[in-house]
């Protein structure tokens, strides 16, 4: 089974989002994404300082099996990316929630946060789909 | 529909393997890592369930005539016992059926192991073509079949090995040794040294644990084919099937031309798309940059269009490889690979990427 951290926000995609104390949020993919990707060998971050969009392809995981897209969960400006995984992105898979994070963004509507699911109901739906 | 299980099903979910359906078998695709997996095989020693594999003997005083015509390699080369052949099964249109390797036990005994997903319709097409000959054909399907690859795989299975089997210290590349039981060859699909060991089910789970003991590491379907890739072999039902010849699968080399009045099954076909020349060509590539070609990727020549046929990330590489099947009139040593949006150059090599450790791309 795995991880469903409390403190993080989910959503449908399978991104992951901490709210920091400044304000911004930190976005990965889930315990469950890398498990089902496998492997990750490529990870292509967005550049620093660029705009994403809700729900839009922002960056791409590729593992020995697939490419797959992360969507950006809020809108906003990418103000840092994890510069490690281009050398290791293996991180991903050994540590989803910590050292595996892909990108910051601060976020240019906070509420968009709130739209996004709990620990409970992201469990739920993984459930659900298996 | 129920997935069939090999014997080593229940070895497999103690080693917490995360299985699939794989032609309609229940198998390992990883036991955590492919990647791990993949680098135990190049560099020690890995063990994988291919039980799914069929074994069928075919028997009897046409046995070696038969295969001769069912065959587009030729069992003739056979001459001692314990010897092994690659070859493809052909429809009459020379498309591939199946490939499979063929060991000649003696006079009159030949044990085949042909692809899981192709087996039923193999054994099929061999009992019609062998009607009217003195020919039997037994599914061995009693059998386990495990391969252990790997630069350190022999001296980890040997020990493990019954007493009179020993001598498979001393066996050359496809050559085979084997009692009332158990059979031992020198084969493989991953491209290092290894052996592909035949042996009694029941007897199939305490080998299994007995290797791991030692040191083997079991591999799943996924490292399987990424392993084989860097190898450069072809994958059945992937790189060449019913509808691809062995000439533009770069399988040509597997087709024995002469004598040339052997009359096998395709030969005909073949024999016309030689002299026409055949209109296409199954390459190796290379991409140096960050992607990774898949199955599908459309590859641009400048004599048309061509396909990848299997790609992958290359564990041994750390580069995406693949195999392509292009225009033969492409003799250009850069082509274009269509990748998730993006026109992508990828280098065309010799299909063979890694061979025992070591890249073989400059």
């Amino acid at each position: 089974m795995s991880a469903t951290p409390q403190d993080l926000k989910y959503s449908k995609s399978h991104e992951w989002v901490r709210l920091e104390p400044d304000g911004s949020v930190t976005v990965g993919i889930t315990d469950h994404a890398q498990a089902l990707l496998g492997d990750l060998v490529f990870v292509e971050t967005p550049e620093s300082g660029s705009p994403v969009e809700a729900g839009q392809a922002c960056a791409t995981v590729e593992s020995v099996k697939a490419a797959s897209d992360v969507y950006a969960p809020v809108s906003g400006e990418v103000i840092a990316v994890n510069e490690d995984l281009a050398d290791s992105p293996e991180r991903v898979n050994e540590s989803p929630f910590a050292e595996g994070w892909l990108f910051r963004v601060q976020p240019s509507d906070s509420g968009e946060i709130d739209g996004l699911m709990d620990a409970d109901a992201y469990a739920a739906m993984v459930a659900s789909e298996s | 529909m129920n997935l069939k299980m090999t014997p080593l099903h229940a070895a497999h979910e103690r080693a917490g393997a995360r299985l699939v359906d794989f032609a309609g078998w229940e198998m390992p695709l990883h036991y955590g890592s492919q990647l791990e997996e993949h680098k135990a095989v190049r560099t020690d020693a890995g063990m994988f369930d291919v039980s799914h594999m069929r074994v069928v003997d075919v028997r009897g005083s046409d046995a070696g005539s038969f295969l001769r015509h069912l065959l587009a390699n030729d069992v003739a080369k056979l001459q001692t016992p314990g010897r092994a052949l690659y070859s493809c099964m052909l429809n009459t249109e020379g498309g591939v059926l199946d490939d499979l390797i063929v060991y000649f036990r003696g006079e009159g005994d030949y044990r085949m192991v042909v692809n899981a997903a192709t087996a039923d319709d193999d054994e099929a097409h061999m009992r019609t073509l062998s009607s009217t000959r003195a020919v039997t054909i037994t599914p061995r399907t009693e059998l386990a079949l495990i391969a252990v690859q790997g630069p350190e795989a022999v001296a980890r299975t040997l020990p493990l090995l019954p007493e009179g089997l020993r001598a498979a210290a001393g066996l050359k590349p496809f050559h085979a040794v084997w009692d009332d039981a158990w059979m031992v060859a020198r084969t493989g699909y991953t491209g290092e040294d290894g052996f592909e060991i035949m042996l009694p089910a029941d007897l199939a789970d305490g080998f299994w644990e007995g290797l791991r003991a030692a040191g083997v590491r079991p591999v799943g379907l996924g490292a399987r084919d990424t392993l084989r890739l860097e190898a450069g072999m072809n994958l059945y039902g992937t790189d060449m099937d019913a509808t691809t010849t062995p000439l533009v699968s770069n399988l040509g080399w597997t087709v024995a031309w002469e004598p040339s009045d052997r009359d096998f099954v395709g030969r005909a076909a073949l024999e016309r798309q030689r002299a026409a020349g055949a209109p296409e060509k199954l390459v190796g590539l290379v991409l140096h940059e960050r992607g990774v070609l898949r199955g599908g990727t459309r590859i641009v020549t400048a004599a048309g269009e061509g396909v990848v046929t299997s790609g992958s990330f290359s564990p041994t590489l750390g580069v995406s490889v693949a195999l392509a099947r292009i225009p033969s009139a492409s003799t250009e040593e850069v082509l274009t690979a269509e990748l998730r949006g993006k026109a992508l150059p990828v280098r065309v090599v010799k299909p063979v990427f890694v061979r025992h450790g070591r890249s073989k791309i400059s």
